[in-house]
């Protein structure tokens, strides 16, 4: 680990011009099967639902392949050493997410309820719009240490982001949680790009504090017990998060939130003291929070009794028939889907309704994919995390490190938050699946979340510039006869 | 650094694990489960998606099914439909977009839609090949005829009522009418102008007569008069008397044992000392009332229970048990005896009784479904009739054959007397309601054997006519008609 705080040092680690090589021809072939494989899939869709191959095919598929293929230039010459796995594996899920959205796009049931219909062409715009921030990552973010320069306007403008839905006039109440606002007729989750800049700002932050976090520490039954003055952060950060349950009533949120900052503390300072601390007041927080707010309440009676919740509410006996009605339609999706699925366009997902395209997209694959494509798109999300704690652990200087992880590890906390929510491992929460959901914000915060990574694995796997020529070498070299 | 990082890599290993575990649960483990949860719309739309297989009566479908128009948000494609709704719903039941199936539409809903796993090579083979799935046909053991006979003789008596007709050495069912009745036809759909409209009125609350009701299978009435033979089998079984000629050492007025209440006789009949064959004809209440008594609870209730009593029958829509009292004194024994006191009794039990008389003793287990077809008409199941139990021996069979017969020559009886055949049967008027206030049901059970001694046709009629007087209330004048009309069709069928 090279120890600087500099940020004009420049590569001082001993690794020799022998670099990785930069494996951006394998990006390209990857990309390729990025693109083709969703536009098969779109091919599928199509021929399942009309018996014809749909109009859209070809605009839909050059429209993909440029998408990627600009990634793919801009990767290539501005992060030319960058993870060759992070754009293709985001293309395919991406890709993907795409065709899933048209494919719900030709349901009456949810056309009629103003769920879908054009949201396919809408969710190929916000995908635009997040390959252009992608883009401008890249080009604008020479080196991901500069980032630490922002530390402190970072917490500010996260703070903002995620007390913006709070606002009167601005934030809107879709469903019982209040984490959308709302300009015009757009609306935005600020949640999702308060991820990033939250991490950026806790980057910042444990870079600097860390030794006095770790350090100073009383031993006590085996434990490091961080000193009171040092628990302060924490405190604060749990207090934000417990907020954002209570007024937003939005627990993905807040659990990413928290969970991101406990595991980005965790490898800042190498004390398991703060795992047990974070568990215990997320469990505080937790219980304390479901006690007394009716919304949690809900979907955690919802989720421990899918089809009683059902049955009364489809009785008429008690309220809250939104969110137990959609659990209970998820695990029949993903029931009737069983190993092989039913052909993409052959399933009925379209009965989850209102969030059948962003929230509950999964129970979508999982109905028409299967246990199969449910396990392969898994695992390409386990990838895409794997390929960022695998950039942290390449990062040289902490601060590049501490934001690979922060940012991997809450990119995993969603994707285990909404998956297992939605496949009922865990109360519902209203986040969205990266990449696959119909949402602007999340494809776009995802874009984004998925440049730093680049520009940060770009930055670790970069050759270090050759030794200067040391004089004293000549006299040993070696004549050939 | 790189410590902590490994052991936040393993735990995001373990996120993704969990979710996979988690999957694997859901979709193998669960899938099945889930898949079938009836309340899993999309069994309906399975159920719905593709024609169904039809119900066969001599070789016609009696169902078929039509296209619904592709109606915005109607994700049902096709709506099932059905000749003389009203007359084979007591078969059929029912398939209804919005209120679900019933009877043999819902018990064999998989060889219907063409879901049932017998069908599955078959469906591989036609997904290969492109074709749209089919569904199998349910192959039933009703007679065309006959049901006409008994759904319209009910009809023109305009009562509640019921009647069921067996094949007594198979057991195979060849009627099974209920009146009043509906047309499943009428809210086959799901709409909500129509079909909900037409569901509602057919509900019990809004439809006192409840037509929805299958009463053939699954209520019981006291059956009256017609449980004597019940009582006749249950004396000769256990030899109490071995003829039917012989003298029955009963007294008039008879009075019901441990008590000072007489058993009563319908007018001015003869009973006393007479034979047994004398006092079926008449129909004595107090010669079978004191056989009852003399018999006991306990041999009763064998006999009753080998008749069928007590137990559901599965044919294979459930019917309703009849009901022989478990717990009675001797004088609700002498009660029992006569088809009063909590006897009950459905009319296809009825017709089970008179169908094992008929069969020289042994009863044969009721069923309508004679095979299932796979959509090439191929049989994938074919029910061969079994034995349920037997009641008599064949000579004690054969002695109350002769009393049923002679119930019919020279009885009351006598309007189920049909050219060319001999029928045995039996009458009953069964009173009931607080203190027998409400108007009685009108019984009627008998069976018809040909010269070859063949007997094809055992029938049970209950009729309940709200309409008719009091007095003219009576098995033989109301319910005889009919049996004799559903017998004689089922006889100019076999010819």
């Amino acid at each position: 680990m090279s120890s600087s705080t500099n940020a004009t040092t420049h590569h001082t680690s001993t690794i020799g011009s022998i670099g990785t090589p930069s494996r951006r021809n394998t990006e390209l072939a990857l990309l390729v099967f990025a693109v083709a494989i969703p536009v098969f899939a779109y091919a599928n869709v199509g021929l399942a639902i009309d018996n014809k191959v749909p109009a859209g095919l070809l605009s839909y598929g050059v429209g993909l392949g440029l998408l990627a293929g600009i990634g793919h230039l801009v990767v290539r010459k501005f992060a030319p050493y960058a993870d060759p796995l992070l754009l293709p594996l985001a293309t395919l899920l991406n890709g993907l997410g795409l065709v899933a959205i048209w494919r719900l796009d030709q349901s009456k049931l949810l056309q009629s309820i103003d769920v879908a219909g054009d949201k396919a062409s809408k969710q190929l715009i916000y995908t635009a719009m997040g390959i252009a921030l992608f883009v401008a990552v890249l080009v604008f973010l020479k080196d991901h240490r500069v980032l630490q320069r922002y530390t402190y306007i970072s917490m500010a403008g996260a703070l903002v982001l995620l007390l913006l839905p709070l606002v009167p006039g601005l934030g809107a109440d879709v469903f019982g949680a209040k984490i959308w606002i709302q300009i015009g007729s757009f609306t935005i989750q600020p949640g999702e790009f308060a991820k990033i800049v939250l991490a950026i700002f806790f980057a910042g932050y444990l870079m600097v504090k860390r030794d006095a976090l770790a350090l100073a520490s009383r031993r006590f039954m085996g434990l490091y017990l961080p000193r009171g003055r040092d628990l302060g952060p924490i405190l604060v950060v749990w207090g934000i998060s417990i907020l954002i349950l209570v007024f937003e009533t939005d627990l993905g949120t807040s659990l990413l939130f928290f969970g991101m900052f406990v595991i980005m503390l965790y490898v800042a300072t190498e004390r398991t003291s703060w795992i047990v601390f974070g568990l215990l007041m997320s469990a505080v927080g937790a219980v304390g929070v479901a006690s007394f707010e009716p919304h949690i309440q809900t979907r955690v009676q919802a989720w421990l009794n899918p089809l009683g919740e059902y049955k009364a509410s489809q009785a008429g006996v008690k309220d809250g028939i939104v969110h137990s009605e959609q659990a209970m339609q998820a695990l029949w999706a993903f029931g009737s889907g069983g190993t092989l699925g039913t052909g993409w366009g052959q399933g009925h997902s379209e009965l989850i309704r209102f969030a059948a395209n962003s929230d509950f997209i999964l129970a979508t694959f999982g109905e028409e994919l299967g246990l199969a494509g449910i396990m392969a798109i898994l695992l390409i999300y386990g990838l895409i995390v794997e390929r960022g704690v695998r950039t942290a652990l390449a990062a040289r200087d902490p601060f590049g490190k501490l934001l690979a992880i922060g940012l991997s590890g809450a990119f995993a906390l969603q994707v285990f938050v909404v998956a297992g929510g939605v496949m009922g491992l865990i109360p519902l929460t209203g986040m969205t699946m990266p990449f696959l959901a119909y949402g602007g914000s999340s494809v776009i915060a995802n874009w984004a979340l998925i440049g730093i990574l680049i520009r940060i694995s770009d930055t670790a796997r970069r050759p270090a510039p050759s030794p200067a020529p040391n004089p004293d070498a000549e006299m040993t070299q070696v004549v050939r006869p | 650094m790189n410590k902590p990082l490994r052991r936040i890599a393993i735990f995001c290993g373990l996120l993704i694990l969990a979710l996979l575990i988690r999957d694997n649960w859901l979709q193998y483990v669960k899938a099945d489960s889930l898949r079938t949860d009836t309340k899993n719309r999309r069994v309906l739309i399975a159920r719905y998606s593709t024609p169904r297989g039809d119900i066969v009566v001599d070789g016609e479908p009696i169902t078929g099914s039509k296209k619904t128009p592709s109606k915005s948000l109607n994700d049902f494609a096709y709506k099932r439909t059905y000749k003389d709704g009203a007359m084979w719903s007591p078969v059929t039941g029912y398939a209804s977009q919005a209120f679900g199936a019933t009877q043999l539409e819902s018990i064999e809903d998989g060889i219907l839609t063409g879901d049932d796993d017998r069908l599955f090579f078959r469906n591989t083979l036609d997904m290969l090949t492109g074709k749209e799935k089919q569904g199998g046909n349910v192959v039933t053991t009703l007679n065309g005829a006959a049901q006409k006979a008994a759904y319209d003789g009910l009809k023109k008596i305009g009562g509640k009522g019921a009647a069921v007709a067996l094949d007594p050495e198979t057991g195979a069912i060849l009627a099974l009418a209920s009146y009043p009745s509906y047309d499943p036809s009428t809210f086959a759909g799901n709409s909500l102008s129509t079909d909900s409209k037409a569901w509602t009125k057919l509900l019990k609350k809004n439809n006192p007569s409840d037509p929805m009701l299958n009463r053939a299978l699954r209520e019981t009435y006291p059956p009256g008069s017609t449980f004597k033979v019940v009582t006749a089998a249950a004396a000769l079984e256990n030899g109490l008397y071995t003829s039917a000629d012989q003298a029955t050492d009963s007294p008039v007025p008879y009075t019901l044992p441990d008590t000072r209440q007489p058993l009563k006789n319908e007018g001015s009949i003869a009973c006393k000392n007479v034979s047994m064959r004398e006092a079926l004809r008449v129909s004595c209440n107090s010669v079978f009332g004191k056989i009852g008594a003399d018999l006991g609870k306990d041999k009763m209730l064998e006999e009753a229970k080998k008749f069928g009593f007590n137990a559901q029958q599965f044919v294979p829509v459930r019917s309703n048990a009849s009901n022989f009292p478990e717990k009675m004194d001797r004088p609700q024994t002498a009660l029992s005896s006569i088809g009063q006191f909590e006897t009950a009794a459905t009319p296809l039990q009825m017709a089970m009784v008179a169908s094992a008389v008929a069969n020289n003793g042994t009863l044969m287990k009721p069923y309508m479904v004679d095979k299932l077809q796979a959509p090439s008409l191929d049989v994938i199941s074919q029910t061969k009739p079994e034995e349920l139990s037997r009641p008599l021996s064949e000579k004690n069979a054969q002695i109350l054959q002769s009393m049923m017969e002679t119930v019919v020559q020279s009885g009351t009886g006598k309007n189920a007397q049909i050219s060319g055949a001999t029928v045995g049967g039996k009458t009953g008027t069964a009173q009931h309601g607080v203190n027998n206030s409400e108007k009685p049901y009108a019984w009627f059970i008998s069976y018809a054997k040909l010269s070859d001694g063949s007997s094809p046709v055992a029938v049970a009629v209950v009729v309940e006519d709200e309409h008719a007087n009091r007095d003219d209330i009576s098995g033989g004048g109301l319910a005889a008609p009919i049996a004799k009309n559903v017998m004689e069709a089922v006889i100019k069928n076999k010819k």
